[in-house]
C-alpha cells in the first residue's frame, strides 16, 4: 500500500525531519528473536557491542535485552554469545 | 561585440567552464578529455577564478566528489568519457535521484575492448537511462555555448538534474576551431547563482541519499521521470533566452534541407557538418535528401523528431554505437519506438558507422543515402566492414 502519490515525495527525496528513521520499525522483518537465558549470562557486553543494529541495550540489572521495535533477529548476538545465553527461537 | 579567436575545443570548453562561476571541480584526466582537465586545473591554480580543483584518484571519486559539493549547494562539475565514464556508471542514477545540478562534459571515446582512445558514441550510450539531461555538440561553438547554458538548465526550480555536454573526442575536442566568447558580464547576466532545494549543514539537518523500501521507490522512480520529461520546458525556455541575449539559435532537432525531401539522413555530433555537404551533393545529383540532427537526446525531443519526419519517405538513422543484440544501434531502437503509432511513418534504416573513430566522408554519407533511397525493408547493417 502506497504511503504517498508521486506527487508528494519532495526534490530529491530529500528527508527533511532529522531521525525519521526511528519511525520505521524494522523489527517487523523478525522470523527469529534472541531470547536471554540470564542464569548463564555473565553480563559481558559483546552482544551489545556485536549488535549491527545498536538496538542491544544493558537494564537496570546489569542484564541485556533487545529492543524488539528494532530487533532484525539476525542472531549475530547468539551466534557471538561465548557463555551461550542467547538462544533465537522463532516468532508467531 | 565578442572577439573571434582560433582555439582548440577542449580549451574552449575548459574556458567556457570557468565563466560560470563554478565552486568546485574533480576531474579525472583521460584521453581525450585530459585537455579539459589539465586547462580548468590552470585557470584554478592561477587564481583565475575562485574554485577548489580537487584533484582525484578515480572518476568514481570524481563523481563522489562532486555529489558530495553539490550537495552542500556548490556549483560542481567534472568531465570525462570512455572507461572513465563506465567507472562513473553507478554514480549517475544517483545524481539525478538526488536532483543535483552537476554538468559534465564528455569526450566521446569508444569503450574497450579492443582499447581505442579515438571517437564514437559507445560511452554515452550505456548512460542513457539513467536519468541526466544529454545534449549533443557539434562544433566548438556550440561546445562553449552550451556549457554556458548548462548550469542555468541544471539549477533551474523545475528541473534540477545533471546536465552532459557531449563532445566527440578527437573531432571536436581536438581540432582548433574559430570561436567566439559571450563577455562575463553578459554571461553573468544570463546565469545567476544557485538557490539550492536543499543543502547539507550542521545548523539544518536533513537526510539525502536515504534508503526506500517497496511502499515510496516506485512513487520516486515516477517523480523522476516527470522531473527529466519535464525539463524540456525549461530546457526551451533557456534556449529561447539564449537566443535573445546572444543570437545563436538552440533546438531539440535541428534540421538541414529536410523541407519536401524524400530520404532523410538522422545523426548526432560533430558528424553533422559533414553530412551537410553531402545533403548539398546530393541535392545536385536530384536526390531530395535532408539531414536531420538530434541536439538533445534525453530527454527524447518526440515531438520535434515527428514533425520532422513528417511526409519523409525513408529516414535512415546513423548510429555511433552498437545495441548488442538487439536490431541495430540505440538511437534507431528509439527513433523507430518514436515513430511506431505514427500513420504513413517512413520506412527507417539504420547504418552503425564511424565506429571506433573511423572517419565517415561527404562520399560515405552520399552512398548510404543512396543505398537508403533503394532499401526495400526496414534493418541494420554495419557500414564499411565488408560483406
Amino acid at each position: 500500500m502506497a504511503e504517498a502519490t508521486w506527487r508528494e515525495i519532495s526534490p530529491g527525496n530529500v528527508v527533511h525531519t532529522p531521525g525519521s528513521a526511528k519511525e520505521y520499525h524494522t523489527g517487523s522483518w523478525r522470523a527469529m528473536r534472541p531470547v536471554w537465558d540470564d542464569a548463564k549470562c555473565i553480563k559481558c557486553g559483546i552482544c551489545y557491542i556485536f549488535c549491527p543494529e545498536g538496538c542491544v541495550r544493558q537494564e537496570a540489572d546489569g542484564f541485556f535485552r533487545a529492543d524488539l521495535d528494532y530487533c532484525k533477529g539476525c542472531g549475530i548476538c547468539a551466534r557471538e554469545c561465548w557463555p551461550g545465553a542467547i538462544k533465537m527461537v522463532e516468532e508467531g | 561585440m565578442a572577439k573571434r579567436v582560433g582555439m582548440e575545443v577542449a580549451i574552449a570548453a575548459a574556458e567556457a567552464v570557468g565563466m560560470c562561476n563554478i565552486d568546485v571541480a574533480a576531474v579525472y584526466p583521460i584521453t581525450p578529455q585530459s585537455h579539459i582537465a589539465e586547462h580548468l586545473s590552470e585557470i584554478v591554480a592561477d587564481g583565475r577564478i575562485d574554485a577548489e580543483y580537487i584533484t582525484v584518484e578515480s572518476e568514481h571519486s570524481a563523481m563522489s566528489v562532486c555529489i558530495g559539493a553539490s550537495a552542500t549547494g556548490a556549483r560542481a562539475y567534472t568531465a570525462t568519457c570512455s572507461q572513465g565514464l563506465m567507472l562513473m556508471h553507478e554514480l549517475l542514477p544517483i545524481v539525478s535521484a538526488m536532483r543535483l545540478p552537476i554538468v559534465m562534459s564528455v569526450a566521446n571515446r569508444p569503450v574497450n575492448a579492443p582499447l581505442n582512445i579515438l571517437s564514437d558514441h559507445s560511452d554515452i550510450m550505456p548512460q542513457r537511462d539513467s536519468g541526466w539531461i544529454v545534449i549533443f555538440s557539434e562544433n566548438g561553438q556550440e561546445v562553449i555555448d552550451l556549457t554556458l547554458q548548462a548550469y542555468r538548465i541544471a539549477e533551474d526550480k523545475d528541473v534540477m538534474l545533471p546536465v552532459i555536454i557531449c563532445i566527440d573526442g578527437f573531432i571536436l575536442t581536438h581540432m582548433v576551431e574559430p570561436v567566439e566568447f559571450p563577455e562575463q558580464k553578459e554571461v553573468n547576466k544570463f546565469l545567476p547563482d544557485r538557490v539550492p532545494y536543499a543543502t547539507l549543514h550542521p545548523d539544518k539537518p536533513l537526510t539525502m541519499g536515504a534508503f526506500a523500501m517497496s511502499d515510496y521507490f516506485p512513487q520516486m522512480m515516477k517523480a523522476k521521470d516527470e522531473a527529466l520529461v519535464n525539463s524540456k520546458k525549461t530546457i526551451l525556455k533557456v534556449w529561447d533566452e539564449w537566443e535573445k541575449q546572444f543570437g545563436r539559435r538552440y533546438r531539440p532537432v535541428e534540421t538541414y534541407k529536410a523541407k519536401g525531401a524524400e530520404v532523410l539522413l538522422l545523426i548526432m555530433g560533430s558528424m553533422g557538418e559533414t553530412a551537410e555537404p553531402a545533403i548539398d551533393e546530393l541535392r545536385d545529383k536530384g536526390v531530395a535528401a535532408g539531414l536531420i540532427k538530434i541536439r538533445l537526446w534525453r530527454p527524447f525531443p518526440f515531438d520535434e523528431l515527428r514533425k520532422a519526419v513528417k511526409g519523409v519517405r525513408v529516414l535512415a538513422v546513423m548510429d555511433r554505437a552498437v545495441s548488442f543484440g538487439d536490431s541495430g544501434g540505440p538511437v534507431f531502437a528509439d527513433v523507430k519506438s518514436v515513430l511506431y503509432s505514427e500513420d504513413n511513418r517512413p520506412l527507417t534504416v539504420n547504418y552503425i558507422m564511424g565506429l571506433g573513430g573511423r572517419d565517415v566522408s561527404v562520399e560515405d554519407f552520399v552512398n548510404m543515402a543512396e543505398g537508403a533511397v533503394k532499401a526495400k525493408k526496414e534493418g541494420y547493417e554495419f557500414y564499411g566492414v565488408g560483406d
